[in-house]
């Protein structure tokens, strides 16, 4: 019964057009981030989702050194900066001493947002093991990885986010080796939602779809718990591209089916147009040369590069026991995909 | 007054890493942290069993590692909770990032070191190099000897690492092993007592809280960060009469000196313990449980005609310059016993060695100053080695210093 009024008030909450989303900004002038940059924006939705009784935890990335440069930081809301790797911990600890601190009567009894964010390493890669732990705790904590597909405040580094034969400065191709990011980069929402049981909320995202994404952040909030949004964000530095080109990149990444948009809800698999479209066959997907040959780092990519992320791609919904999801297959059992 | 406090005062028996859960509970923490390595993990073993038992009404999140412990209690304290946490030799490494930042971000929170070598070779006794990794960041630092000075210290670490004059975080030092595992009796003090003696953690305009929307650690380069690091070490320089403050006020609220179980022992320093000093020829310093073996081998050192006395650091940062110049300046030989080395340093002495010499140089008559490396990686300094150390440090009364830094008890080394 307590599931089901919680579900409705979620839904209640949800932002039906883009006109009705609140006015006022949490996240407002004052940040230095490029021209184009979609992480940006989502730092803008997720402080405007979220409203004024938050507290925003930033992991050391290329948000990190954007927005808050002292005299300019660009945040209404209070914000805590953590090291590279300590999102998932410094989430759970500020969860937990609200917790603390409100049952012992030591501040006012109120429900606090608590929002930590952080990018490809400080979610990925270093930071993996502390967002996992978080994930296993009933705190009331949003983790969002915000994916630019590099350490972009560092001159483009790969990372496990890359994706596969992307030039970054760690994988420059070569006379020899045309492909240096050999490696595909890992799902991280399957990851999570798949170790941790405690999880009730968990979805996908991208800047290009404003609705979508700010609700998504609410219904995480509102659902509570822990809970983990992942969202795409095209780069103009990073990719290589002319920053006017932000939004379409983010649109065709997942007209193309490389970044499918999809909820995870108490267990369920939902998925959010275009994807969905996609997902039930009313819609074709576009060819990933659409997506790759706007952007520089890609470049270098032959034919035969393309049809082989092309085979990747198909594979995601072709094979896949959730398409785009679940990179498994199981073979004797069939799941029914409600 | 102090007859009716001491008729409610509970012996018990416990080890030094029990006495600091106990304290950490009579402090009221909001926030503990835990994440095993030995010799450490017994406070968090209790602290466990403590919240089970409903004695104490704290979060107690487990980590996923060092990292994340003491991330997590930064920010917990950032909040405005109060935290405990901890750990031992290559942990405390594990974490030193967030260890880091929990100084520079003004986060007093406290954490018990249960000093252990570092690997490898993987050893778990104690040494101090661990703790003292942090002793250039702006950590407090207190070295305790019983287990009545951890109870006693922890109260007094939040105290003083919550004084708005300070905010920093203090790393509760005790000797892996020796003081870790070893059960002695302490005196619990009535938890009323402990509310009189420790305000509530308040952290101000500093607290981060939706109601006060501020920014912590902004990025600020070459803008502020000279300003910054000046003002973290004045409020280092402010602990010292803090530290002077809480050790006064304990002896009022409690009726006993911190870390003894007598009414008052004199002399009262809070930095340093001095024994046998007046008369002294040769003095001894250390820091931790080596304080045990020196005394004994000193009372019976001075039946044989040895002027010999000891002088135990207990507070290494800030670190007690005036009260070394007192105790040492008329001494004529200082032989520093570290249980930590400083490998390539001057002399190649230990850590303890380089900042006792450093704090007696601008004194016009010096005494000599000899270093020895002992007991590291839970070797055991004996009765024996310390009258060693004494004849050495006799000998050099009136001759000169040809090796300033001796290893005690080497293996094939005759030293």
């Amino acid at each position: 019964m307590v599931e089901k009024e919680r579900e409705e008030r979620a839904y209640k909450t949800i932002i039906k057009t883009i006109k009705d989303a609140p006015l006022e900004e949490f996240y407002t002038s004052g940040h230095r981030t490029c021209q184009g940059c979609e992480s940006a924006l989502l730092m803008r939705f997720l402080a405007k989702s979220a409203g004024p009784r938050t507290i925003v935890i930033g992991a050391t990335g290329c948000m990190y050194v954007a927005n808050t440069t002292y005299y300019t930081t660009s945040w209404v809301v209070p914000w805590v900066h953590t090291q590279l790797g300590g999102s998932g911990a410094a989430a759970l600890g500020t969860a937990a001493a609200l917790k603390a601190l409100m049952r012992k009567g030591k501040i006012k009894q109120e429900p606090i947002n608590v929002i930590a964010f952080c990018g490809d390493l400080g979610c990925a890669d270093m930071g993996l093991s502390g967002v996992s732990n978080a994930m296993t705790y009933d705190y009331n904590l949003l983790i969002i990885l915000y994916d630019n597909e590099s350490s972009a405040n560092t001159d483009i580094q790969e990372t496990s986010m890359t994706p596969y034969g992307a030039q970054t400065t760690f994988s420059r191709p070569g006379k020899v080796r045309r492909i240096m990011k050999r490696r595909w980069k890992k799902s991280v929402v399957p990851m999570i939602i798949a170790g941790h049981r405690t999880i009730k909320y968990a979805a996908t995202m991208n800047p290009a779809y404003p609705l979508d994404g700010l609700n998504k952040i609410r219904k995480a909030l509102e659902i509570g718990g822990p809970t983990f949004i992942h969202s795409l964000d095209p780069c103009p530095k990073g990719w290589d591209y002319d920053p006017q080109f932000s939004h379409e990149l983010g649109v065709l990444a997942v007209e193309t089916g490389i970044w499918p948009l999809y909820e995870y809800i108490e267990g369920k698999i939902v998925y959010d147009e275009p994807t969905k479209s996609i997902v039930e066959g009313r819609t074709k997907r576009k060819p990933v040369r659409e997506f790759l040959e706007k952007q520089g780092r890609f470049s270098h990519f032959t034919e035969e590069d393309v049809e082989y992320f092309q085979r990747m791609v198909d594979e995601m919904y072709e094979d896949w026991e959730i398409p785009g999801v679940m990179p498994i297959k199981s073979l004797n059992v069939k799941i029914d995909d409600n | 007054m102090t007859e009716t406090r001491k008729l409610i005062e509970k012996e018990v028996l416990m080890n030094g890493t029990q006495a600091v859960a106990h304290a950490a509970m009579y402090a009221d923490v909001d926030v503990v942290t835990a994440y095993p390595i030995r010799p450490y993990t017994e406070v968090m073993d209790t602290i466990s069993k403590l919240i089970a038992d409903g004695e104490l009404d704290a979060e107690f999140v487990i980590a996923e590692g060092e990292h994340g412990q003491f991330e997590a209690v930064k920010h917990a304290s950032l909040v405005g909770a109060r935290t405990l946490v901890g750990s031992s030799g290559t942990g405390w490494m594990y974490g030193m990032e967030a260890i880091v930042v929990t100084a520079t971000d003004r986060a007093p929170v406290v954490a018990i070191i249960g000093n252990r070598a570092l690997d490898d070779p993987g050893a778990y006794g104690v040494e101090h190099n661990d703790a003292l990794m942090v002793r250039d960041v702006g950590w407090l630092l207190v070295w305790v000897d019983t287990a009545q000075e951890a109870f006693d210290t922890t109260l007094i670490a939040y105290r003083v690492g919550e004084d708005p004059r300070v905010l920093l975080p203090v790393g509760v030092s005790m000797d892996g092993g020796f003081l870790t595992h070893a059960e002695q009796i302490v005196r619990l003090p009535p938890k009323e007592l402990a509310k009189e003696f420790l305000p509530p953690y308040n952290r101000g305009k500093y607290m981060v809280h939706p109601d006060n929307p501020i920014s912590v650690a902004p990025q600020v380069n070459e803008d502020w960060v000279m300003e910054l690091r000046r003002q973290h070490d004045e409020a280092m320089e402010r602990a010292r009469n803090v530290i002077v403050e809480a050790y006064d006020n304990f002896k009022k609220v409690f009726g006993r000196y911190p870390g003894t179980t007598k009414e008052i022992e004199l002399p009262e320093n809070p930095f340093v313990e001095p024994f046998m000093t007046d008369d002294a020829e040769v003095i001894l310093v250390g820091m931790g449980t080596v304080s045990k073996p020196m005394k004994v081998a000193i009372k019976k050192m001075r039946q044989e005609g040895y002027k010999a006395g000891m002088l135990r650091l207990r507070w290494f940062r800030p670190f007690p310059t005036q009260d070394v110049m007192k105790y040492l300046g008329n001494t004529r030989v200082v032989c520093v016993v570290d249980r930590d080395y400083s490998i390539g340093s001057p002399n190649r002495g230990g850590a303890v060695y380089q900042e006792i010499r450093s704090a007696l140089y601008d004194l016009d008559q010096r005494p000599k100053v000899l270093g020895f490396i002992g007991g590291l990686g839970g070797r055991e300094v004996t009765i024996q080695d310390v009258e060693k150390i004494i004849k050495i440090g006799y000998e050099h009364r009136d001759t000169p210093i040809t090796k300033p830094v001796y290893w005690a008890g080497v293996r094939g080394d005759p030293w």
